[in-house]
Order: structure tokens, then sequence, then C-alpha cells
């Protein structure tokens, strides 16, 4: 790396060698049996120069050939965007946990057992259930160097456990599925064999609901099929720099309802998202995005942030190998009071989502979502009455999240980006089949 | 580093001194490059290379998977590999028997779109941006433009030794609308297997989507509810990939008791006009090739036949295992992920309706066309149009906000009842299962009607 910075510096004015190395083992489970043991190790390099005021970058996987990967940068810097940004100079980092040696040390058998297990819990609530389960171990190390001195480096281990089970009857099919990660070994499987055996319970009588306006329970899975991408790219620094956020030139403003709030947060510990500096040296923060309703912050890096003249939040992140760009690490909506039994109890007729097929396919930008409720429950008169069939839900976050009638008071991490509580609002359009 | 050739010979050789039930290797050397706007300007421009293999070993029906960059120690990764799949197995191996095949194919295109010079590339994506940007009430702009030339070399323990070479480019165009808190916006994908020149002079195409995002600002969206629905070759071609094209992927079905007595061969899924292809035999479209990832050669498979349920993809576990031939639909995204059973080419072959007797036959629906996106959980599918309009009394009529449509396979096939003669494959966009995404792959269709049509709205 030092030699590759070295070497760029001869022919630009800034440079920036960026590493990642990666050990991942994926144990995979299909039709019930165990299918599938993987190992993959993986390494790339990306440097990024500034030459003649303006961005090059490439990438390789070959850190030997470390001539063609510069003069790659250099080819690109002719047209590269005009830099706006300094290189961070040497700085200290915030001490973020995100890595738990044990996770290296767990091995292949006990992924297997955890597996098997897994799955025998849900076939032994549902014997005619078909199950696929992966179980997952990780290693990832990050080393960032600058031509300004500045320097970081960490490591972060992962491990995942997920479940997707499908039950058919005819031609009908049910569709069910939990999946949890952390920094630290999950050596349980019990907390998703129960989830899902809660939604089998659920999901085990059909109900009819009728094409109108109803008030509707995103319970946290269910919010992250539906509503988080929009909020994603709405508080994105470059899409607000673009115009083309509808809440770009809102801070500071009442946009969504007082009960809301929500932050990006990278420095919990052992959470997959946590990191100590994002992929350009910029140290973690937890930034609010949303307070009491009214728009706090956007997320930035530090191109980005240069524009719109603000500092980086820490949120440039490189995506398959690209240059960094704003993303949301991990996002966090604060948990309220309601609890989920008294939202169902408060509905007459409505529905519980709890996955959204297809909405993050509309426009997005405008906030709009629509889908096809993959798994759902209706309610009716204060209960849960069963699982809900072709049935497609459209609405806008903007109008939705503007009145919501209740926030819960549990929360839970969904996917390991997003930790959110139930949400309750009061309509949405709703067609059905019946 | 030695070259690529020579290091495939030997690996090739590596896998002879190991035991297991099968043992296939992949090598692979690719260069890319991306430019990508985000308005008026120039976001990034970049080139990668990247070389890279793997192993994957069969033992007792269970497979092993080890994908590397360094390749150092390759005798290493395949002990690796057998080691791991003796924990995975349990059962008998099965693989459809293919003949060892050694051969070398070269890419379609014989220039190399990724070496091209990168002010040539920026100079065609500056003229469209020039022309999005021309239009009034415009906000903004995306582009992303990637291409890549690939070498792969494929050896098994069977005797398969193949090379081959190929190159993909894709293009997608954004233009965003905006009017106080209203955001609309309209995209093109497009897409070739290499030629650079099939995504040159677009320019009226360009300025039309720009024009039509604008428009958007002040159509009306569509009350949801269901609708007959017209659609356009793109959007069909994208309603049979997701709504059908997944389904007859065997890997879905071979090992789920209940889905292989749905998807039993012989039965009827939709009108006897409906005929449904998957091919990879097609020169010049993406999802083309001459041996899948497995060594499997190509082929061009019915999977709808007058109506009928005849066909499905596969891969040499999954033909075995459910006692059908092998079509060669195993492919893998890259070295970094196990071959698993895809489309190439999926399209519904033509009718006899022409364009105006489908529309002008229709008293009241919807006319959508383009894609903007699609997912399936194997009976459900969603897919959604980038522009919509509504047919009165036979004719075309006001424009509709872009529409998501969703319905329910086994049912929306016998639903089509008009389809048209004039078929186009759309090369835009790639296919996601997994986390293998985005595949090469086309898709194609006539205009059809869809009866019955559950559409979102408020």
């Amino acid at each position: 790396m030092e030699n590759i910075l070295t070497q760029a510096k001869r022919v630009a004015e800034e440079a920036e060698v960026f590493m990642v190395t990666s050990e991942e083992t994926p144990v995979q489970f299909e039709a019930n049996h165990l299918k599938h043991i993987q190992s993959k190790q993986n390494s790339s390099i990306a440097l990024r120069i500034i030459r003649q005021g303006r961005i090059g970058y490439a990438t390789t996987t070959e850190p030997s050939n470390y001539q063609s990967l510069v003069n790659n940068a250099v080819e690109t810097a002719h047209f590269g965007m005009p830099a706006k940004f300094e290189l961070p100079p040497p700085t200290s980092y915030p001490p973020v946990e995100a890595y738990d040696p044990d996770v290296e040390s767990v091995s292949v058998e006990e992924m297997i057992r955890l597996g098997e297990e897994l799955i025998a819990t849900v076939r032994g609530h549902t014997p005619d259930i078909v199950c696929e389960a992966e179980v997952t171990k990780g290693v990832i190390s990050i080393r960032i160097i600058n031509s300004r001195g500045g320097q970081a480096n960490y490591r972060k281990s992962i491990f995942s456990l997920g479940i997707e089970g499908n039950l058919i009857h005819n031609t009908d099919i049910l569709f069910v599925g939990e999946s949890e990660s952390s920094c630290h070994p999950l050596l349980e499987s019990k907390a998703v064999a129960q989830a899902v055996l809660h939604q089998l319970e659920l999901a085990k009588n059909r109900a009819e609901v009728s094409s109108q306006p109803l008030p509707v329970i995103f319970t946290p899975n269910g919010v992250a099929s539906a509503l988080i991408l929009p909020l994603m790219t709405a508080f994105n620094g470059k899409t607000v720099l673009e115009g083309a956020s509808p809440i770009g030139n809102r801070l500071g403003q009442q946009v969504f309802d007082k009960k809301l709030w929500l932050w990006d947060d990278p420095t919990i510990a052992y959470c997959p998202g946590s990191r100590p500096c994002d992929d350009e040296g910029t140290p973690s923060q937890r930034t609010p995005l949303i307070e009491q309703g009214k728009v706090a912050h956007f997320l930035y890096d530090l191109q980005t942030a240069a524009l719109a003249h603000t500092r980086s939040t820490g949120n440039g992140s490189r995506s398959r190998g690209g240059l960094p760009a704003p993303s949301p690490t991990a996002f966090i909506i604060a948990p309220g009071t309601t609890t989920l039994d008294d939202m169902v109890n408060d509905i007459k007729q409505g529905l519980v989502i709890e996955h959204l097929m297809g909405a993050g396919q509309g426009n997005i930008l405008g906030g709009d979502f629509s889908g096809n409720v993959l798994l759902g429950y209706k309610v009716e008169s204060g209960k849960i009455v069963g699982r809900v069939k072709d049935t497609m839900v459209s609405g806008n976050i903007y109008q939705l999240l503007k009145q919501i009638t209740a926030i819960g008071s549990d929360v839970k991490w969904v996917g390991g980006f997003l930790q959110t509580p139930h949400i309750y609002c009061p309509r949405l359009s709703v067609a059905s089949k019946g | 580093m030695p070259p690529i050739e020579v290091i495939g010979h030997q690996l090739a050789e590596a896998l002879n001194r190991y035991s297991a039930d099968y043992i296939e290797a992949r090598l692979e050397q690719s260069q890319t490059s991306h430019i990508t706007y985000r308005g008026r300007e120039l976001e990034s421009i970049g080139r990668a290379t990247t070389i890279g293999g793997n192993v994957r070993a069969m033992i007792r029906g269970g497979w092993s998977f080890v994908s590397f960059n360094n390749l150092s120690n390759l005798p290493g990764r395949v002990e690796l590999a057998v080691k791991q799949a003796q924990f995975a197995g349990n059962k008998e191996s099965k693989l459809a028997a293919v003949k060892p095949v050694v051969d070398t194919v070269l890419s379609e295109t014989d220039k190399n779109p990724v070496t091209m010079p990168l002010a040539e590339k920026k100079q065609l994506l500056d003229e469209y941006n020039a022309l999005i940007w021309h239009t009034p009430k415009l906000q903004t702009s995306i582009i992303g433009y990637g291409d890549s030339h690939k070498k792969v070399i494929f050896a098994s323990s069977s005797g398969s030794y193949i090379e081959q070479e190929r190159s993909d480019i894709t293009l997608r165009l954004s233009a965003i609308a905006t009017e106080g808190n209203e955001v609309q916006q309209v995209a093109l994908s497009l897409g070739s297997s290499g030629d650079f020149s099939s995504i040159q002079g677009l320019h009226q195409q360009v300025e039309q989507m720009a024009r039509r995002a604008v428009e958007l600002l002040s159509a009306p969206q569509v009350k949801g509810g269901e609708y007959t629905v017209v659609l356009d070759p793109v959007l069909a071609g994208v309603f049979t990939h997701e709504a059908f094209g997944h389904l007859s992927e065997a890997d879905f079905v071979y090992e789920n008791d209940r889905l292989r007595e749905i998807m039993t061969l012989g039965k009827k899924f939709g009108s006897s006009e409906l005929n449904i292809v998957d091919s990879a035999t097609i020169a010049g479209l993406r999802g083309s090739y001459k041996y899948d990832d497995e060594g499997v050669p190509a082929t061009k498979t019915y999977l709808i036949r007058e109506g009928k349920l005849v066909g499905r993809l596969h891969s040499r576990e999954t033909a075995a295992r459910m006692k059908e031939k092998p079509t060669g639909n195993a492919r893998a995204i890259n070295y970094r992920y196990p071959p698993i059973v895809r489309m190439t080419n999926t399209y519904i072959e033509p009718g006899s309706a022409s364009f105006d007797d489908i529309i002008g036959d229709t008293k009241e629906g919807i006319y959508a066309k383009n894609w903007y996106g699609g997912t399936t959980s194997m009976e459900m599918f969603t897919f959604s149009a980038g522009e919509a309009y509504m047919i009165r009394h036979g004719k075309l009529a006001e424009a509709l906000r872009p529409v998501v449509l969703t319905g329910n396979v086994f049912v929306t096939l016998n639903h089509i009842d008009a389809i048209g003669n004039d078929l186009k494959m759309n090369q835009g966009g790639g296919c996601g299962k997994g986390e293998q995404v985005p595949l090469p792959v086309s898709n194609g269709s006539p205009h059809i009607r869809i009866r019955h049509c559950l559409v979102g709205g408020r």
C-alpha cells in the first residue's frame, strides 16, 4: 500500500489508498437440508488521486500490479470531477467495538448445528414447511492511508443467522422468514425460530379485506420493506445537493409527525453497521436526521459536504468498489409509548404489514411506495384474524408519516441496518382481490 | 504473475490430485470501466481490473465452494474445497451427464469496449446529458454507464477445459423533474453484448424521456383496483421474466414436492396462443453464450408451448434430480459466486394481433409502458411501468403517474387474451437472484393484453 501511495504522489497532488480484505464462510441449507459450505477470500485496493485539481480513480485485486493501477487513475483524472475536499489529516477515532475474535473461532460443525436446530424447530411446528437457512461468519479488515499522513484501520466481525420458509397449499404459497446479525457469534437460534413460529401462527387462517383506505400497522420488518428506502434517499446529502430531495430545503421544519425521531448511528457497539471511521477516514458520529418530526440534518461524505458548504458526517461509503458516496450506516427510529396490543385493539378494520414486496420500484424520490403484501394480517375489531392475500397497498411516506397514530414501545433490529419499533398509521390505500 | 492461461492449466492439473465425486474450477480475469453523472457534472469515472478464481466440489450430494483472488496456493484451495464438501454431503451425488468439452470461445465483438478511450465514451454521455438538461422544469439527471470484458477459464474433473471471452455494456439514463413538492422521474435502460454502437444515436429517445418526466408532474394517479392492462414489449418482457421465468428455474422446484406438483409438465398455464421461450443461443443478445458456467452447451428451451408447461431451466444437478435434460442455464455473476440456475434471453413468441387491434378492442383499461423494476416470490409478482396511459373507448387517452402492477402467476397468464405480432427484445437492466445481481439477461415480448390485473393506486 505504501508503495502505491509513493508512486501516486509522484504524479498527483494528493492520493489515498483504500484496502479491504475479507474472509467469509456461509453455510447454506436448501429444502431443509445442508447443501453448501462456502469459503470466500477477497481483497481489493482502490486508489483515489487528485491530479490538476481533478479526481482520478482505479481499483484492482492485484497489489503487485501497482503501475497499471496508477496509470488507470491518471487516465480517469483527465475527466474526473473537480476535487472540492481535502483528505483527512492524522486524527483520532472514537472507540467503536465491532470486532469479536470469537466469531472466527466458531467451527463449521457448530454452524451446521445451528442451522439444523433452526430448521428442526420450525418444522416441529409446521412439518410441511420447506426451509432455506443460512449461517454466516466473516471478518473484514479495512485500511486507509493518504498523502496528508491520515491513516485508519480497523477490523469487523459479522455473524448472521437467517431462515426463510415456504408452505404450499394447492397453488397458495405462504412465505415466512426472519434473520438476525451481530458482530458477536449468535449461538442461540431460539429468537429467530420464535419469530417465524409467530408468523406461522398469525397466518394460519385466511382473511379478506375490501379495497378502501385502512389503518395500518407496520411491523419492524414492514417498516424496513416499505418505508426506509425513500427516507434513505431523501436524507442523502447528494440528493439534497441536487435539489431532488423533497425535504432538501426544509431543514428545521416540521415535515413529519412530532412523535418521529430518526438518526444514523455507526457508533453502537457490536452492530454490523458500526465502524470507527467511514471509507474516507472521517471519524464516525451519531447524526440526528429527524427530531420531533423536524428535519435535523442530512448525510454527507467529503466531496458532497464541500459542495454543500458543510462538514462530512462520516457517511462516505464505497459500494461495489466505487468512489465514496454518502450512505446511511444504521438507521435508528426511537421507540414510542404504545404496545402492539394496544395498537391492534384500537383498530376496527385494518392491516398489519410484515413484508411488502416490490415497494422499492415506484417513485422513491417523491416518497411514493406501492407493493404487494407478501406477508400481512387483517385486524378485525381489535384482533388479528388471519393472513391477507392478493392485496396491494400504495401511499406516500410524506403523507403517511405526517400523521402517525402511534409508535411502538418495542424496538427491533432488522438486517443489521435498521432499528425500529412498530409504526401505526391512520390510513393507507388498499387494493385487494380478497 | 504468469498469464491466466498458464494458471488455468496448473489449476486443472491440481483438480486431478484430489478425490471427490466432482470438482470444477473457474478462473476469471476482467477489466471494467464506468462513468456516472449526477446532474450536469460527471460524478465518478473509474477503471478496475480483477483477477480471481474458485473451486467447487461435490461429495455425497453436498457442495463446497471456495473463492479467492490470491492465486498463490491453488492446491490448498482445492484441498479446502474437498475437505468442506465432506461435511456437507449426506446422500448420493447426482449430476446430469454431459460430454467433456475442450474449446476456446472469443468475444462476439472484435472491439473491446473497455479499452476504448474514456474520452470517446464521455463524449456520447455528455451529448445525452446536454439534451436532458435542455428540457424546461427539469431538476436533475442521473446517468450510469458501465462496460466489462471478461475472460473465464473453466476446468472440471470430468475433463472439460473451456476458455470463454465476453463483453457487456449497460447504460441507464434518468431524468428527474420537480415542481413544488412533486418529484417525478423517467428512466431509459439499455445494454448490449459489447457493441458500443448500439448505445449511440439515441438522442431522440433521450429527449423524449426528459420531456415525459416533466409531463408526469401534471399527470393524475390512477385509482387502485382491477383493470384490463395492455403492456408494451418492454414491460411485457419484464412481466415474462418476473412472473413466469423465475418460476421455471428448476432450483426453486426440484427439492420442493408441493411445488413440483404445481409445476408438473403438461399443466395448462395460458391460452393456446401463448408460447414462452428461454434461449441463450441467439447471437448478439446480452443473455447469450456458448457454454454455461458448468461447461454445458447453451440451448433454446420452450417453457410454455401452446399454453402448456413443457420445460424448465436446469443446472446439471437439478436436471439429474428431476430426470430431465440439462439446458445449460447454470450461471454465476462472477468468480465469487457458485453457478445457480438463471434465465438467459426470455421472451413470448409473437402472435397475430396488431397493436392498433389490441387497443381498438379495449373499452377501458391502462396502457402501461417501459420498465422501472420488478420482483417475484414465485407465486406473487409485482412489476412497475415507467409510463402509463388510460385507454378509453379503444383509444389512448390521458397520461397517468407510473403504475405498479401485481398478480398471481397461476391466474394471470390465463388472463392474457391478446398477443401482438411485434416481438421486441429489451437489453436493458439485469437480473437479480440471491446476492447475484445484476446478471446480463435480455427479455422481450410483443404487445400483450391482460384482463383483471391488480393495479396499485390511491
